[in-house]
């Protein structure tokens, strides 16, 4: 079975595509600070920032569609957090429900923090979504290196990435077994059947990784991590990183 | 038993004959026993030695012992009694000389390419060994050449087909330049025709090599030598021909189907 939805229009040819990944990710990093910095209630500064990250997502080629798509997929996490902000917020009162034997209410402070929280969440994703579309997981991962993260944690990112599809495989013809093996076993029976697959995957992962970490040795690993580096940092990234930092400021400024 | 003396390119000319001989010994195994943790005995007293050149097979069935001999190649796993490599003692202190001169390519190649990309994969041996980024450079390219699998360097290994992973797996290996070539079970899981480039690939190879494997196809057209070993002792060790035409042998050790 072959997987590419990690990062799959990564490899379009587009002058966002070709920009060195440290640009993009601290582009992306200072993007989503921005938006986090922006006082709740903004909304044209919010709309600023949208379309200034539409715009890249135009040149970058990506399908606006699929980056919007892609973005829901994030809503129901942020949704179910703050959805119970508005009946604890204190304020003035947007309405009143009975509830059973509860009276609820729903104040407009609350309102606001909530739909602050879902439009900053929903913005970031679209710029880490953009971010993952145009970078491969190998340069963003090199990135990273770049910038200065711990190779440890690199390498364990990148381990995460390398076998994610070896375990989904696992799972999937376990998934296959046991459907095979378990028609109309219903209820209790089958959350323990689950409960087996879950851990026999734990202890293949756990296997697997005591193989890979022999794999290394035997190819003389020391528990020394080396690299090559092969990124280049070109003037088109410095003026891109530049003019993108000077536009995230200018709309944060100018639509305060 | 038969003994051949094949000397490696490199030769030994100069050296006093007795030092020749001594050196050109590339694998001495002296009653090694092996117990894993949890108390099972893997090997029982198995004594080998394999000169530099050969191409040696070892057969046998399935928990025979064959993958945990192997790790005793470099040192991975230890027994009671010292391997020798090419003369060297595996012990801390020579490990690295010695993972740098035995190249181990596991059964799975799943577990051997846990680089995102090919080019890292087979850039990771060197890299360790301390080659500058122009020779590793070099020797990647020159693996991949030598597997056919130049201008992979930039795939991601799950994309490739189990023949693919097979010979990426010999490259990162191959790109540390081994003096010795150990292959666990080279053509498990490959269709027919998979098998048989891989075959005419490790023909041309010019190490010695070191295979473990149930296909007696393989070893009959790879291997002179073939040592059998079934529950961790060896059972025989001679000619491939005249092993491979003792039927009874093979049978006996699961080599052979019952009838
Ligand atoms: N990590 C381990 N712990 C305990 N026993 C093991 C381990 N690995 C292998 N064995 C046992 O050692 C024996 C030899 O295994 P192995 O060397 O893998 O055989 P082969 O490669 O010939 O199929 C088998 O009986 C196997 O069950
Ligand atoms: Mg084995």
């Amino acid at each position: 079975m072959r997987y590419s939805f990690l990062d799959q229009f990564s490899d379009l040819d587009s002058f966002i595509h070709r920009l060195d990944p440290r640009t993009k990710l601290v582009s992306c990093l200072a993007f989503i600070l921005a938006i986090v910095l922006t006082p709740p209630g903004r909304w044209q500064v919010f709309l600023g920032y949208f379309s200034l990250l539409l715009i890249l997502i135009i040149i970058s080629k990506v399908p606006v569609f699929y980056v919007l798509k892609r973005s829901l997929v994030i809503l129901p996490f942020v949704v179910l957090v703050s959805l119970f902000i508005p009946f604890f917020k204190e304020g003035e009162v947007a309405g009143s429900y009975n509830l059973w034997l509860w009276q609820v209410s729903v104040t407009y402070t609350g309102l606001a923090i909530l739909g602050n929280v879902v439009t900053k969440a929903w913005l970031c994703v679209l710029g880490l979504i953009l971010l993952s579309a145009t970078t491969g997981i190998t340069d963003l991962l090199k990135g990273l290196e770049g910038l200065g993260i711990p190779r440890v944690i690199v390498l364990i990112l990148s381990f995460m990435y390398r076998y994610i599809f070896v375990v989904v495989d696992e799972a999937m013809w376990m998934r296959q077994a046991w459907h095979s093996r378990s028609f109309g076993n219903k209820g209790l029976r089958q959350i323990k059947t689950l409960g087996n697959i879950i851990g026999s995957l734990f202890v293949r992962s756990y296997e697997r990784g005591e193989r890979v970490y022999v794999a290394m040795l035997a190819r003389g690993f020391d528990g020394k991590v080396r690299t090559l580096h092969s990124l280049t940092f070109r003037k088109a990234d410095f003026y891109c990183g530049g003019l993108w930092f000077i536009l995230l400021v200018v709309t944060g400024v100018f639509l305060w | 038993m038969r003994r051949t003396l094949v000397y490696s390119p490199c030769g030994y000319w100069g050296i006093s004959m007795v030092e020749a001989i001594e050196k050109a010994k590339a694998i001495e195994i002296e009653n090694l026993s092996f117990s894993y943790p949890d108390g099972h005995q893997a090997l029982k007293n198995i004594t080998l030695t394999i000169y530099l050149g050969e191409t040696v097979a070892i057969v046998g069935p399935n928990g025979a012992g064959k993958s945990t001999l192997l790790l005793h190649l470099n040192g991975i796993l230890r027994g009671n009694s010292v391997v020798k490599i090419m003369g060297l003692p595996v012990e801390e202190k020579n490990l690295k000389e010695i993972r740098c001169k035995v190249g181990l390519v596991f059964q799975e190649p799943e577990d051997q390419l846990f680089s995102p990309t090919v080019f890292e994969d087979v850039a990771f041996g060197p890299m360790n060994m301390g080659y500058s980024e122009v020779e590793v450079r070099e020797r990647v390219a020159q693996a991949l050449k030598w597997v056919g699998m130049s201008g992979y360097e930039g795939r991601s290994s799950h994309h490739l087909s189990v023949g693919e992973k097979k010979r990426i797996a010999i490259a990162t290996v191959l790109s540390m330049s081994p003096e010795l070539l150990v292959l666990d079970e080279p053509t498990s899981n490959l269709d027919p025709r998979s098998k048989g480039a891989l075959t005419k690939l490790l023909k041309h190879l010019p190490m010695s090599k070191i295979i473990a494997s149930h296909d007696l196809e393989l070893v009959r057209v790879l291997c002179p030598r073939t040592v059998v070993i079934d529950g961790g002792v060896t059972m025989a060790d001679g000619e491939t021909t005249s092993i491979l035409s003792d039927y009874s042998l093979l049978k006996e050790h699961g080599l052979a189907p019952e009838d």
